[in-house]
């Protein structure tokens, strides 16, 4: 398969595993609140097992979102070739983007409250065309940086007019 | 030196920039001029009309443009002062557009389509309408890359080359089987209907869904003005497109400008042979100034057309088309039951072409150096077909390349011929 060619050739990156640990404490962090927000209904309802039913529910369907979370991060990959930027995302619906880098029209990197307190940030990549949005969550801030200059840089030197 | 001193719109322009406004005023004091005064309301009138028409000479006072080196620059706003600058080398089209009521007063609006993230319009609304060609000339020769010292070369404005027009009888054939037509014909008869049954609920329904009927006509109104007499020629400083029958558009597509053409076939025009083809040019999806109901939509270089004109005119924007489109495999039929039968896609070294659309035929030329990204995409259901889209993004307003549902192997291969094809049209089209 010649996608899976483009796949195996390239030098793919991954973003830092602690993009996997702010997903999960993500999931865990809403888990925890449907079930206590179970658990407080179905006491002043004075239905405690079915509340506790509930809650499990609630956590079985934090498990699954776990499984998700882990397949969703181990899809994410970038590769940097000599024209262009590979990125590919997905499960469920598997992207491959090709985005030269002469048509990136900028850069930029955001880090949210919780990515900054786990050192992360997301480089988003800007072209003329808007359904080409091409981002790497999770990245290490230093990592960031540095793509941030790299592509800015390539993007500089083989940028082409509309 | 091209630097030009700064310059004012006519002094009419607030006039036709309030349009209804204006002839509204000019209803409201009619009477009033016309039949005697009456000195009871006569104050409250004078003075509202006075402090629009103030306003409307403030806003006049406040506005000046001038071209400056590579830049137009435009100065605007009397509290919120605002210096606009537009790189003449951005500029993708420029129209000339000039409304009902600027055609009596003898102006015209200039606009500049500018490319580039901000894909913002620069107008210059109102100039007189001597101005307007040889300014155009002139814009168009600096966004061409005449340096400013240089003289920029005249170009004969009469000099071009009709490469079709559209015949009226046409275009009202076509807009009466249109989704547009269509509507409005069948308000039109549920209205006659129900007057024959009933006069009386007839006078109901005309208060009731006035607003509705009325926004329909405006519809088909709007649809006939833009595209009457659409005459596309060929000319030195790129496509013309002159359109109109009261608000008449003027506009020059610079070559080279093209992000993508799309030639849609709806149902209803098949069995005539028909087709309707548009040009994509680069621009942000919402671009204020060019009113709610340009916004997204392409501009249809023929509204209504024979495959042999729409051959013709394809002949001049993409010239390098392919020839042959290859069919996706049968098993694709599962995933888009609606869309089989029409999808296809072809290339060339320097374009890619696709046919898609659920009812009407669409088929879509992307040149390749225009390709801003090239994505592949899986969805679940193609997964289990084994089968995969390949879409060429450009920077154009909706439209791009989407070669739907191939089989797996070929989606790759075709993603990775297409980068490698559009790094080389690029380097080949951008030698600075």
């Amino acid at each position: 398969v010649a996608v899976q060619e483009v796949r195996d050739e390239s030098d793919w990156r991954r973003p830092s595993r602690r993009l996997l640990t702010l997903r999960r404490f993500e999931v865990a962090g809403s888990a925890v609140l449907a079930v206590s927000v179970v658990i407080v209904v179905f006491s002043f309802a004075g239905e405690v097992p079915i509340g506790f039913a509930g809650a499990g529910g609630v956590i079985a369907g934090g498990l699954v979102a776990e499984w998700i979370v882990q397949r969703r991060f181990s899809a994410w990959g970038y590769a940097e070739r000599e024209d262009d930027l590979l990125v590919r995302r997905g499960v469920l619906v598997c992207r491959l983007s090709v985005v030269p880098y002469g048509r990136m029209q900028f850069i930029d990197v955001r880090a949210g409250p919780l990515e900054r307190v786990l050192g992360l940030a997301t480089v988003h990549m800007h072209t003329a065309a808007a359904a080409s949005d091409a981002r790497i969550p999770g990245l290490e801030r230093d990592e960031a940086a540095r793509l941030r200059d790299r592509l800015a840089e390539l993007g500089e030197a083989q940028a082409a007019g509309l | 030196v091209s630097d030009t001193a700064w310059q004012r719109l006519h002094p009419l322009s607030p006039v036709v920039r309030g349009g209804r406004l204006t002839i509204g005023i000019a209803i409201l004091l009619a009477p009033d001029l016309l039949l005697g005064r009456d000195p009871s309301h006569d104050d409250v009138q004078i003075g509202i009309a006075g402090g629009l028409v103030l306003l409307g000479f403030v806003s006049w006072l406040v506005t000046r443009w001038r071209v400056e080196g590579d830049d137009l620059r435009i100065e605007t706003g009397l509290l919120r002062r605002r210096s606009l600058r537009f790189p003449l080398s951005q500029v993708q089209a420029i129209d000339i557009v000039r409304p009902g009521l600027a055609r009596m007063l003898r102006l015209a609006e200039l606009r500049l389509r500018m490319g580039g993230s901000s894909g913002a319009t620069a107008r210059l609304a109102y100039l007189h309408e001597h101005e307007v060609d040889a300014l155009r000339g002139r814009l168009l020769a600096l966004a061409g890359g005449v340096t400013s010292r240089e003289e920029a070369p005249t170009v004969d404005p009469v000099d071009e080359r009709v490469l079709t027009v559209v015949p009226t009888g046409r275009l009202v054939a076509s807009i009466l089987i249109s989704d547009v037509g269509l509507a409005a014909e069948a308000v039109l008869t549920g209205l006659v209907v129900v007057a024959v049954v009933s006069p009386a609920a007839a006078v109901g329904v005309l208060t009731g869904g006035g607003a509705a009927i009325l926004s329909v006509a405006t519809l088909v109104w709007r649809r006939f003005n833009q595209e009457f007499r659409l005459t596309v020629a060929e000319s030195a400083d790129g496509l013309r497109l002159h359109s109109g029958l009261v608000a008449l558009t003027a506009e020059t597509i610079r070559p080279g400008r093209v992000q993508g053409v799309r030639m849609v076939e709806p149902v209803l025009w098949r069995p005539l042979g028909w087709c309707r083809l548009e040009v994509d040019l680069a621009g942000s999806q919402r671009s204020k100034g060019e009113g709610q109901s340009q916004r997204g939509k392409l501009r249809a270089v023929l509204p209504v057309g024979s495959r042999a004109d729409a051959e013709r005119l394809l002949d001049r924007i993409v010239p390098d088309r392919p020839k042959r489109q290859s069919r996706p495999p049968r098993r694709a039929a599962w995933k888009s039951p609606l869309r089989y039968r029409w999808l296809a896609w072809g290339r060339t070294d320097t374009c890619v072409a696709t046919r898609s659309g659920r009812l009407r035929r669409v088929s879509c030329w992307v040149p390749l150096e225009k390709a801003q990204s090239i994505r592949s995409v899986q969805g679940p259901v193609q997964r289990r077909l084994r089968l995969a889209s390949v879409h060429v993004d450009t920077a154009g307003r909706s439209l791009h390349a989407a070669i739907r549902d191939r089989d797996v192997t070929e989606a790759g291969r075709a993603l990775v011929e297409l980068s490698d094809l559009a790094r080389v049209a690029r380097k080949r089209a951008a030698p600075r």
